[in-house]
């Protein structure tokens, strides 16, 4: 009687130190998972980064001062001038309300922090969490080993590293989290069949959705998988639990956020839930009356269920499809039917289209981004299988479809990084523990068969523990199962009694020594992912893209600070009623740094508008002025790589600006902005209209009189490799007011009236009258060379 | 035709005499759910009907109705696992959760 209570005790033990263990390696995943992503601190300083985090910022900023309630009602007038922004009821207020709580509660404990170290910090901060969320959603699926070896993944993978390092104050910083967050709480509430978890997971969804808009990436996917379990049979009342309240709470939570609104019931991205709704309570009550009637009695009332379920059916689908065929893009926004044909958007939207990080990733970023993940992916996607359970069917559908997501647009590369960290958690965590099993039976083995059920005994236990983690529902019994499988083992001979969760066929331990092996390959393969981790945070992902750096040549350090710069002159410098206008992708940054009244910005809400900047760029000089006059504009500003060659400036961006002009003003044509032989370049045969448009005259202005670069050519452009076309010409109705000390930035003023300086050159022309500019300027027009 | 309706006579009947069997905890709880199940139809076909223009309330007073009959069902399905038998305090807490919860988030929309 006292055996089997001391092996409780000592299972107890195991357990307890098993959890302690667990806990300071998911402490110490945490501490890495944060303090990986403080390099951009570190080496640059604590700045918000690129562009939509300006926004937030901004946002956060006035919550702060004002409050969360004023800042649902916050409109914006210092953009989209003259229409302004309803921010409080087009923004996901997720991240801006937890960096809110986070600083409200930090002032309250008297710790006098600024809101903007709050902002740089939250990123990390919610890294740490999520490899906390990918651990316990893990550990629903497969177990604790497989749950940390997925958080010690996830803690450092590039791909996540990318958009969450301090100062990356973006939607996907929290976004992620809660991702993972909602997934473990559904997979709980799977294996559980609890009402609470139910309604755990909708305060989950609920934060999710009010965080970000790939919340419809979920919203797919739980139907995704409901359907799978009711075609494959495994309609169960703990599936109806996790299912069915979801689909109504969550449609509740979304449709509260004002941003998503009534498309929570509306739109087709969340039509596909209340059809699988139905189809499983069509499920269900097949399931019900098969217990309750006579198999005769059955079979007529499955048929008569089927019959109407199908007609049914069949009605609501004919009204749907009239309903969304009404709506020229079938029900659907822009940006998810850009998914569902990746050539959607290139065809119909060039603004989606034009924003990088919607194009389709290369194959070597899923490499860079991923690394040992993407290899050991597959294999876990082949575990999943073995058990098949409904959570690990979850997995395996959550893994499929991210990574058709994924080749779609390479911001969603995000999508994929938890699912591959999981994935290939679960495979890290099979191959160890059966290599480490495979040692412990080849050394009982070389123990001797002496006393060997004693010795198959003690192991196996230790194996118990491991194999507790990997299956919960076979982790209460597992004590037992290691028992008999150590019985077995110790009838054949002491050959070991490892008992693998998911093999189903006889265990068969590795010999030593290729166990050895392929611990050393496991761990140098980890190593190398984290060096390659480490290095990738340091070096590729922690620029701010507001600061640049680069490397001289005696090893120092060389900074571009040319953005602020200009942004803080034009606050010092200008009427605070000024409006600017830059292409939108400076938008957000000019109201949150130099607090200027913008035309665009990167909310792109209103094509048409941008299309007016786009056209306005495009157009030559006195047209330009007349559109920028007619919006109020009073300084205008571009972005000019060609002097130290930062390559993303707007002369190549120009394009896009023609693209989107063009789409809304059918004067501007593409063609007419390409060189003789179809190629966009700025040289000698660079398209007439280039030469002609604003962007050339306020990118190239003075630039061939800015002296001899670096031994250069006159007029030579360092981004584009060639000599500018034309060189030497004069601005009639913009006026130079400020130039960035390495001439990335370029003010100009929009003048009220023509400069008459131009004209005065030649006073006899002047006389002429108002034509005569033109006609005075065609001569010069002509390239000089 | 006679022949289907006999069908149905014989799955009727035959569904009457095995549901009598079904404990009265449960009946009950299938009562107040097919309630709810009525409301929600009759909601529905009234906006059909009348039009949908106060949304919200529309909204409101429909998803509330078919959330309770959800939750209803999801306890039920967990009383019955348990033979109908008087069941664990906890699942019974985590129903009244789930209700306050949707009423708190349905409320929202009452306007």
């Amino acid at each position: 009687m006292a055996g089997p209570a001391e092996t409780a005790g000592q299972t107890a033990q195991h357990k307890a130190y098993g959890n302690v263990l667990t806990g300071f390696a998911l402490l110490c995943i945490c501490v890495l998972a944060s303090s990986v992503r403080l390099f951009s601190v570190i080496k640059y300083e604590s700045v918000i980064h690129e562009f939509d985090p300006y926004f937030n910022y901004r946002v956060t900023r006035f919550l702060s001062e004002k409050g969360f309630y004023e800042t649902w009602d916050f409109f914006d007038s210092f953009t989209w001038y003259p229409l302004g922004r309803v921010v409080g009821g087009t923004m996901y207020p997720g991240l801006i309300f937890t960096a809110g709580t986070i600083w409200n509660v930090l002032q309250k404990l008297n710790i006098p922090i600024h809101v903007q170290e709050v902002c740089v910090f939250t990123a990390p901060l919610f890294s740490a969490f999520c490899a906390i969320a990918t651990y316990l959603f893990m550990k629903e699926v497969r177990g604790q080993g497989a749950g940390l070896a997925s958080a010690a993944i996830i803690a450092v993978v590039p791909s996540y590293i990318s958009r969450s390092v301090a100062g990356s104050y973006d939607l996907e910083a929290v976004a992620i989290f809660a991702l993972v967050f909602v997934f473990y709480l559904y997979v709980k509430t799977l294996n559980t069949g609890s009402l609470a978890w139910a309604t755990a997971l909708f305060f989950g969804y609920l934060y999710m959705v009010a965080s970000w808009g790939g919340y419809s990436f979920i919203a797919n996917l739980l139907p995704i998988h409901c359907l799978a379990c009711i075609v494959f049979g495994r309609v169960s009342s703990r599936l109806y639990i996790a299912y069915a309240p979801w689909v109504i709470l969550g449609a509740l939570a979304a449709a509260n956020i004002p941003v998503i609104g009534f498309n929570a019931v509306l739109m087709s991205e969340h039509m596909a839930s209340f059809f699988v709704f139905g189809l499983l309570h069509a499920a269900l009550a097949i399931e019900y009356i098969r217990d309750m009637l006579p198999p005769r009695a059955y079979s007529a009332a499955k048929k008569l269920v089927l019959t109407f379920g199908t007609t049914a059916l069949a009605v609501v689908l004919a009204l749907v499809v009239s309903y969304v065929a009404a709506s020229p893009t079938f029900g659907w926004t822009g940006r998810s039917l850009s998914l569902l044909d990746p050539t959607y958007a290139s065809k119909y939207i060039p603004i989606i289209a034009s924003v990088s990080e919607h194009q389709p990733p290369s194959w070597s970023s899923y490499f860079t981004d991923l690394h040992i993940a993407s290899l050991l992916a597959p294999a876990g996607l082949l575990l999943c299988f073995r058990p098949l359970t409904d959570a690990s069917m979850f997995l395996l559908l959550y893994g499929v479809t991210a990574v058709y997501f994924s080749g779609v647009m390479v911001r969603l590369m995000l999508v994929l990084a938890p699912a591959a960290c999981c994935l290939a958690g679960l495979a890290l965590s099979e191959v160890t523990s059966y290599l480490s099993a495979s040692l412990v039976a080849a050394q009982r083995a070389q123990a001797g068969a002496g006393d060997a059920e004693k010795k198959a005994k003690a192991p196996s236990e230790t194996d118990g523990s491991a194999a507790g983690k990997k299956d919960k529902a076979a982790g209460s019994s597992a004590a037992a199962a290691a028992k008999q499988a150590a019985k077995k083992a110790a009838k054949k001979g002491g050959s070991g009694g490892g008992p693998l969760g998911w093999v189903s066929g006889p265990w068969k331990p590795v010999p030593k020594d290729v166990a050895i092996v392929g611990l050393v390959l496991v761990f140098l393969g980890l190593s190398m992912f984290y060096r390659h981790s480490v290095y990738v945070a340091g070096e590729m992902y922690s620029a701010p893209s507001i600061v640049l750096q680069s490397r001289r040549a005696d090893g120092g350090v060389k900074v571009f600070d040319d953005f602020r710069e200009a942004y803080a002159w034009l606050s010092h410098n200008t009427d605070p009623d000024a409006k600017v206008a830059s292409w939108w992708d400076y938008g957000y940054q000019t109201t949150a740094m130099a607090n200027r009244t913008v035309i665009v910005d990167n909310n792109t809400w209103n094509n048409t508008h941008i299309a007016t900047v786009g056209r306005a760029m495009a157009s030559p000089e006195r047209k330009a002025w007349q559109i920028f006059r007619s919006l109020d504009v009073e300084y205008v500003f571009v972005v000019f790589g060609g002097f130290i060659g930062y390559p993303s400036d707007d002369i190549n961006k120009f394009l896009w600006m023609v693209r989107i002009g063009g789409g809304v003003f059918p004067e501007i044509k593409e063609p007419h902005y390409l060189g003789a032989d179809g190629n966009y370049r700025v040289d000698e045969q660079a398209g007439k209209a280039l030469v002609d448009s604003l962007m050339y005259k306020l990118s190239y202005y003075r630039f061939a009189d800015c002296g001899p670069m670096f031994g250069a050519q006159r007029g030579f452009d360092r981004v584009r490799n060639a000599v500018i076309a034309k060189q030497d010409f004069e601005l009639k109705y913009f006026e130079e007011v400020f130039t960035s000390e390495h001439w990335m930035m370029r003010i100009y003023r929009v003048l009220d009236k023509p400069n008459r300086d131009a004209r005065l050159r030649n006073p006899r022309r002047a006389k002429l009258g108002r034509r005569a500019p033109s006609k005075r300027r065609q001569p010069s027009g002509a390239p000089s060379k | 035709m006679a022949q289907h309706l006999d069908t149905l006579k014989e799955i009727a009947s035959s569904f009457s005499a095995a549901y009598v069997k079904t404990p009265t905890k449960l009946k009950i709880l299938d009562a107040f759910s097919v309630c709810a199940l009525a409301t929600a139809v009759l909601q529905f076909v009234y906006a059909k009907l009348v039009g949908t223009f106060p949304f919200n309330a529309f909204l409101a007073g429909f998803f509330c109705c078919v959330g309770t009959f959800v939750l209803t069902l999801s306890l039920r399905m967990k009383v019955a696992e348990h033979g109908g038998k008087p069941t664990a305090a906890k699942e019974f807490g985590g129903y009244a959760l789930a209700m306050l919860t949707l009423f708190i988030a349905a409320v929202n929309y009452i306007g």
